[in-house]
């Protein structure tokens, strides 16, 4: 129990990585692509549990309303109205995949060696900061609020007008001719 | 009027161009012989007037001739010679006009002028008869030049141009086959003396720096040391000199070695052979001794050499004569033993005698030729004697100038010939050269015995001939017989300017001056007793009575050819010896032809198998074996590497091509490989 | 590595989503897989992002990621019309038949 208590967060950390590791897992496997976008959401919401084990609640929450709500429901308006599930594959992979194994393998390899070897030093983390904004303590949201509308304003307008692009071209790009 | 001397070779040429090149297919023949008889007449009119005007006036006084430079001809260059004091030379066009010049230019243009109204008779009915009157045009142009040059380069220009037009008027029958070749030995057996004769003149220019007659004998006369010194092939200069001149004087003048192509020239119109092979161009090397006649006086080994050829020619010819059967080779080989005596003259230093000799013979000469034209003309081209006989009744006047030029080459007293030939005797009988006044004396007989075998066999006796031949014969029109007379009157009164006796020789008062005088030298032979000379008279005349005599007796009246017959009979070998001119012929033929004709092969052989051989295809294989191996260097090499950049191109596009692939998963696989790369690199060099 | 969670964990698992995400966009010849897997690989970066962000103390991590959402959700529909526009053309969704670009 102590165990539990004293490495609590630890623990959840492995297993949220477990889910998200098994959800990617059978994106990229499964035959199925419905099956695929339920693993996707798999992972998505194991995804958010580890932005909030990590002091972000703001955006924990708004992976899973954008991600688990809006593009999964997307995905899966799309895999329906394409009757995907209906269309058999004959084979997985495609000619490549050998060749892509090799560099996913190289890519671990390499950048893997990278992080686990990086120090970085944990007196460093100072949780305070995601929730005050101004000294006040008013919470992660408010504080995610006050730098984006302040200090982050230009990206955040620029974001509106690339998603204003995104409708009109999803639009366009889904009209019957 | 002297100063016209100029116009006189002029009008000749004036003539031929006329005749020949602008007036050509328009006029007739009357035209034509209007042209070229009035323009050679005119020349003969102008050329008294213009002696007479030099006989009256200053140059003549002083015995100077008169000269006349036109222009410079060959200007001023340097020139180094063995004379002092000169540096330059150079020749101008001149002429001069001098004694001797004088009775050149009277000859040339008197005989000239009778012959050329005879051919206007003699061609009329021949195809041809503009080009004739042109080349004998031409011939006159060229001789007038040759004999009233003043230096010995116009000399020269006269002497070449009357061998030309000599070629051209041999050869004027060139369709047929003969005649061209004749054509051709005559020019080229001239050309062999010429050769001689240019080198004597360069031997002059060389020694003394000038051509020019007055200059050069000027000259000679001042340093007579430089002609007794050296000269070259071990004789004196003057020897050199001499003799060269006089191997051209052997060509042009029919004299041994060179006489071969006279005869043969006979194949020529007769009043060609009249004109140029008996009055004219071949007394032009006799011209030239005498008017070298310093040089001569120099160099007496040569001289005495000058004389011997003369005299040998003389007998040599003379004795061929006999044997001939075709009327004109009679003439022609007298001509070439008359020329003889005119050599020995020269060469015993008897040189008024010599021209003398020339002057007269031009006129019974050329009128024993225009007879037997209208001998041969009567009998319709027929030559041969042994066909003839009997003529006389046909053709009279023909008979009666012919017997009276026969005469005068006989030496029968009181006609020209005697004076002549009885100076010649006599400077050598004079001289104490008995052989030489020996051969001149058999050579006399035999002249007078042959002249009159061809009398007998043609006008005596009984017709030989075809009764076609018969029926043609008739005397030849006036155009043909008026020269004949002419010629004849001159053939009697043309020796009486040289009567034995001194105070009467004009003539040898009237060349002298000409002579020059050499110190140490004497000319004109020893002064003899007056019972002397009326013996070589006699003794002269008697020669030619017997000749005359001996000929009648053996052809006259109707024996016609039985003397010929028996004499073959007796004596073939000497017959034939003679009849076939001592093989002269035959011999220059296996020798110098035939060496002449295998040097050609020689040489051809060389050239078409080395020049053209080796030389010549062997450029053309080099050339295609070079053209070859560039070949090959472009197909391969230059190709080869085009093509090569093409493969290699080639198999990079293929290589390249697979990425390619249009599938998006390939371009995300790569588009990751190299993201990674870029980090990685970017990692591993800016670590820490 | 020790059992107690730190940034390297997250970076790891950030990499190995990554690596899958990257593998099933090569090798997947089903177009929505691979539409799928891209979002898999945006969310590692995301993840990566919030870690690293928790590390450093700095908020700005926070927002970046709220953007990389944003553009992920675009891409996401733009991509899925394309898929759409592209099996009215082709009656398939395999991309071994999207060849135009051969060559």
């Amino acid at each position: 129990m102590e165990f539990l208590t004293a490495h609590g967060a630890d623990l959840l950390f492995y297993v949220f990585a477990f889910l998200a590791l098994t959800g990617a897992l059978g994106v990229v496997s499964m035959r199925n692509p419905m099956y695929g976008a339920i693993s996707l959401l798999l992972t998505f919401l194991a995804i958010a549990a580890l932005f909030l084990l990590r002091g972000a609640e703001f955006v924990g929450m708004v992976q899973i309303f954008v991600y688990g709500g809006g593009i999964m429901v997307l995905f899966l308006f799309v895999i329906m109205l394409v009757n995907l599930h209906r269309l058999p594959e004959i084979k997985l992979f495609a000619g490549q995949s050998p060749l892509a194994a090799v560099l996913a393998i190289v890519l671990l390899a390499f950048f893997g060696w990278f992080f686990v070897h990086v120090a970085f030093d944990p007196a460093f983390v100072h949780p305070e900061v995601f929730r005050a904004v101004k000294g006040e303590n008013l919470g992660n949201s408010q504080a995610v609020a006050w730098g984006l509308y302040t200090q982050q304003l230009l990206p955040f307008e620029i974001a509106s007008v690339f998603l204003l692009i995104a409708m009109i071209g999803a639009v366009v790009l889904g009209r019957k001719q | 009027m002297r100063k016209l001397l100029w116009v006189i070779p002029l009008l000749p040429f004036l003539g031929a161009l006329l005749n020949g090149f602008v007036l050509r297919h328009r006029i007739g023949k009357r035209t034509v012989a209007w042209i070229a008889c009035g323009l050679v007449g005119l020349a003969a009119v102008l050329g008294l007037l213009m002696i007479v005007d030099y006989l009256g006036g200053p140059e003549h006084a002083v015995n100077k001739p008169f000269e006349q430079d036109l222009y410079v001809w060959v200007p001023a260059g340097p020139l180094a010679t063995v004379f002092e004091g000169v540096k330059s030379f150079t020749v101008s066009m001149g002429f001069l006009l001098d004694p001797l010049s004088a009775v050149m230019l009277f000859v040339v243009t008197f005989v000239g002028f009778w012959i050329h109204v005879y051919s206007a008779g003699y061609m009329a009915h021949e195809e041809g008869f503009q080009r004739y009157f042109t080349y004998l045009n031409l011939f006159m142009g060229a001789m007038l030049l040759l004999v009233l040059g003043n230096n010995y380069l116009v000399m020269f220009v006269g002497w070449e141009g009357v061998g030309l037009c000599s070629y051209l008027l041999i050869g004027f029958y060139y369709k047929e086959e003969f005649p061209p070749f004749a054509g051709r030995k005559a020019f080229i057996t001239n050309r062999v003396g010429d050769f001689g004769f240019v080198l004597g003149l360069s031997a002059l220019v060389t020694a003394f720096g000038t051509l020019k007659y007055t200059e050069l004998f000027d000259r000679i006369q001042k340093d007579q040391s430089l002609l007794t010194g050296p000269g070259h092939l071990g004789l004196t200069l003057a020897g050199f000199i001499a003799i060269c001149l006089f191997i051209g004087a052997m060509g042009k003048s029919a004299q041994i070695p060179l006489y071969v192509w006279l005869p043969d020239a006979m194949a020529g119109p007769t009043p060609v052979s009249a004109l140029i092979h008996a009055a004219t161009m071949v007394t032009a090397g006799v011209y030239m001794v005498m008017r070298s006649n310093v040089i001569y006086q120099l160099a007496p080994n040569i001289a005495l050499f000058v004389a011997v050829i003369g005299a040998v020619t003389a007998i040599f010819a003379a004795t061929i004569g006999l044997a001939q059967n075709d009327i004109k080779k009679v003439l022609a080989y007298s001509t070439v033993s008359q020329l003889g005596y005119m050599f020995l003259a020269a060469g015993l230093g008897a040189y008024t005698a010599a021209i003398f000799h020339l002057m007269t013979h031009a006129f019974f000469k050329a009128l024993l030729f225009l007879g037997s034209g209208s001998v041969i003309h009567a009998m319709g081209g027929e030559q041969d004697m042994r066909k003839m006989g009997g003529l006389k009744k046909y053709m009279p006047a023909t008979y009666w100038t012919f017997v009276i030029g026969s005469m005068a080459i006989a030496g029968v007293p009181g006609l020209a010939g005697f004076f002549s030939k009885d100076e010649i005797l006599h400077a050598a009988a004079a001289g104490g050269h008995w052989t030489l006044y020996t051969i001149g004396l058999i050579t006399a007989l035999l002249t007078a015995f042959y002249m009159f075998r061809v009398v007998n066999l043609t006008f005596h006796g009984e017709f030989r001939g075809t009764h076609e031949q018969e029926h043609h014969l008739h005397e030849s029109p006036r155009l043909m017989t008026v020269p004949l007379w002419v010629l004849a009157v001159g053939a009697v009164i043309s020796g009486f300017v040289g009567l034995p006796v001194e105070e009467w020789n004009v003539f040898h008062r009237f060349l002298q001056p000409v002579v020059y005088v050499v110190a140490g030298h004497t000319t004109e032979g020893h002064e003899a007793s007056v019972a002397f000379n009326v013996i070589l008279i006699m003794v002269a005349v008697a020669i030619a009575l017997i000749g005359i005599g001996l000929a009648f007796r053996l052809y006259g009246r109707t024996r016609g050819l039985a003397a010929d017959e028996a004499w073959e009979r007796r004596l073939p070998a000497v017959r034939l010896l003679f009849a076939n001119k001592y093989y002269v012929d035959e011999l220059y033929d296996a020798t110098v032809v035939r060496g002449t004709w295998g040097l050609a092969r020689l040489l051809h052989r060389f050239d078409a198998g080395f020049i053209d051989g080796v030389l010549v295809h062997g450029a053309r294989n080099l050339t295609l074996f070079s053209s070859t191996v560039s070949g090959f260097f472009d197909k391969y090499v230059v190709d080869g590497l085009v093509n090569l950049t093409a493969t290699i191109l080639d198999a990079f596009s293929r290589l390249f091509r697979r990425l390619q692939t249009g599938y998006v998963g390939s371009y995300a696989l790569v588009l990751a490989a190299g993201m990674f790369a870029l980090v990685a690199v970017y990692m591993l060099l800016y670590r820490g | 590595m020790t059992f107690a969670v730190t940034t390297n964990h997250y970076l790891v698992l950030s990499l190995l989503l990554f690596t899958i995400g990257v593998f099933g966009i090569v090798a997947r010849k089903n177009m929505i897989t691979v539409l799928m897997s891209i979002e898999l690989v945006l969310n590692s970066v995301n993840l990566n992002l919030i870690a690293f962000s928790y590390q450093l103390s700095d908020l700005t991590g926070q927002i970046f990621a709220v953007f990389t959402i944003t553009v992920a959700a675009g891409e996401a529909a733009v991509g899925l019309g394309i898929l759409i526009a592209l099996y009215r053309l082709r009656e398939t969704t395999t991309l071994d038949q999207a060849t135009e670009l051969r060559g």
